[in-house]
């Protein structure tokens, strides 16, 4: 254990960065498909990992879904090396993939095993370790969480989602490595997808102020609602990669945030409505 | 405030989803760090003034206060107007 635990503070420059949001549906998968890619396009050396063991879906998302050959389990159980399981992206040559495994045995995933790949990754001199994280709260979420320096939670603005995040907040705060360890706890953000400024302007979805006051967490994004993103999973390309859409500028502003740059949130005022509309509508 | 809010009755549903969340949130977060007994006490204390007078169970708030040194156990009670009783 201290061995293992003395490695991992060696990789210290590697971040472990958890997507995780309790229910399931919200955007995990799109957001750290897009988070990697634009950490990766920024010049970091990146590795998404998808910790959804027996529902393998990162790969689809990002678009390498015919290139698996081992994945995250093959390598916990030492039937192939980690080099040889990690995907390579067609893309960004800084950008890898590691595939959940399809297995139906829950306990594929061991917390000695996924903190032997994390200092191997550490140790391969990446920046970045995403981890994406299964619905629920049981072992896949755990385990995806557990290891990780920040967390970023993926909420959309409903009361379900809401409720749900707050219980993951806290496991955060008692159910990881650096909870249990009393070094400063893992540093939370909030990421709020399916925006809708309109809905929100008409007082029928709660508001970015209203979500962040409940949970009490500091805002890195708010993505706005959109057709864009079932077209760019459709295509197997992180819709962070469509320039032309207002949700690859919000998740480029997220990415910005994380690397700490001050960047104002775009995309959550409705465009100003005529004179006319304000007096019938409100 | 368009016109048309004026003749809307009910408040807009954001703010009833952002008032049922701050409760259950605020409620939920007390359980978590306290003891595992707290859900079963407050069911038996809802119990026992049931027996005598019919109350609302979401009436009951109960909530544990971490001071220095020491743990409170706050327990309020909306007792309903008198003709239910």
């Amino acid at each position: 254990m201290s061995a293992a635990q003395n490695s991992r503070e060696d990789s210290a420059l590697t971040e472990i960065i958890v997507v995780t949001s309790g229910k399931g549906g919200v955007g995990k998968t799109t957001t750290s498909a897009s988070i990697a890619v634009g950490l990766a396009r920024r010049g970091k050396r990146v590795v998404v990992i998808d910790f959804d063991i027996g529902l393998r879906n990162l790969d689809l998302i990002m678009g390498c879904e015919r290139r698996v050959v081992y994945d995250f389990v093959n390598v916990i159980h030492g039937e192939c090396n980690l080099r040889q399981a990690l995907i390579k992206d067609k893309r960004f040559e800084n950008l890898y993939v590691l595939a959940a495994s399809q297995t139906r045995d829950k306990d594929a995933l061991t917390s000695e095993g996924v903190r032997r790949v994390l200092d191997e990754l550490g140790a391969e001199g990446f920046d970045y370790v995403i981890c994406d994280s299964p619905a629920g709260i049981e072992k896949g979420a755990h385990l995806a969480m557990y290891f990780a320096d920040r967390a970023i939670v993926v909420v959309n603005p409903e009361v379900s989602s809401v409720r749900d995040s707050d219980r993951i907040l806290g496991l955060l705060a008692s159910k990881t490595q650096r909870a249990e360890a009393g070094t400063g706890g893992v540093r939370e953000h909030l990421l709020l997808t399916r925006y809708s400024p309109r809905r929100v302007a008409t007082g029928e979805m709660m508001s970015v102020a209203d979500v962040k006051e409940i949970l009490g967490l500091e805002v890195v994004g708010v993505i706005p609602e959109s057709t864009d993103v079932l077209s760019a999973s459709n295509a197997g390309t992180p819709v962070i990669l469509n320039d032309k859409s207002e949700v690859s500028h919000a998740y480029e502003d997220a990415v910005a945030r994380l690397l700490g740059e001050t960047v104002p949130l775009r995309f959550t005022e409705e465009p100003k409505k005529g004179l006319f509309a304000r007096m019938f509508w409100g | 405030m368009g016109l048309l809010s004026l003749f809307r009755r009910t408040p807009p549903s954001a703010t009833v989803a952002k008032e049922r969340l701050r409760i259950i949130v605020a409620q939920e977060r007390t359980a978590r760090g306290g003891p595992d007994y707290l859900p079963l006490l407050r069911r038996e204390i809802l119990q026992v003034i049931h027996k005598y007078v019919n109350i609302d169970p979401d009436a009951v708030q109960m909530s544990l206060e971490r001071e220095s040194g020491h743990d409170v156990l706050e327990l309020s009670v909306a007792l309903p107007q008198k003709k239910s009783i």
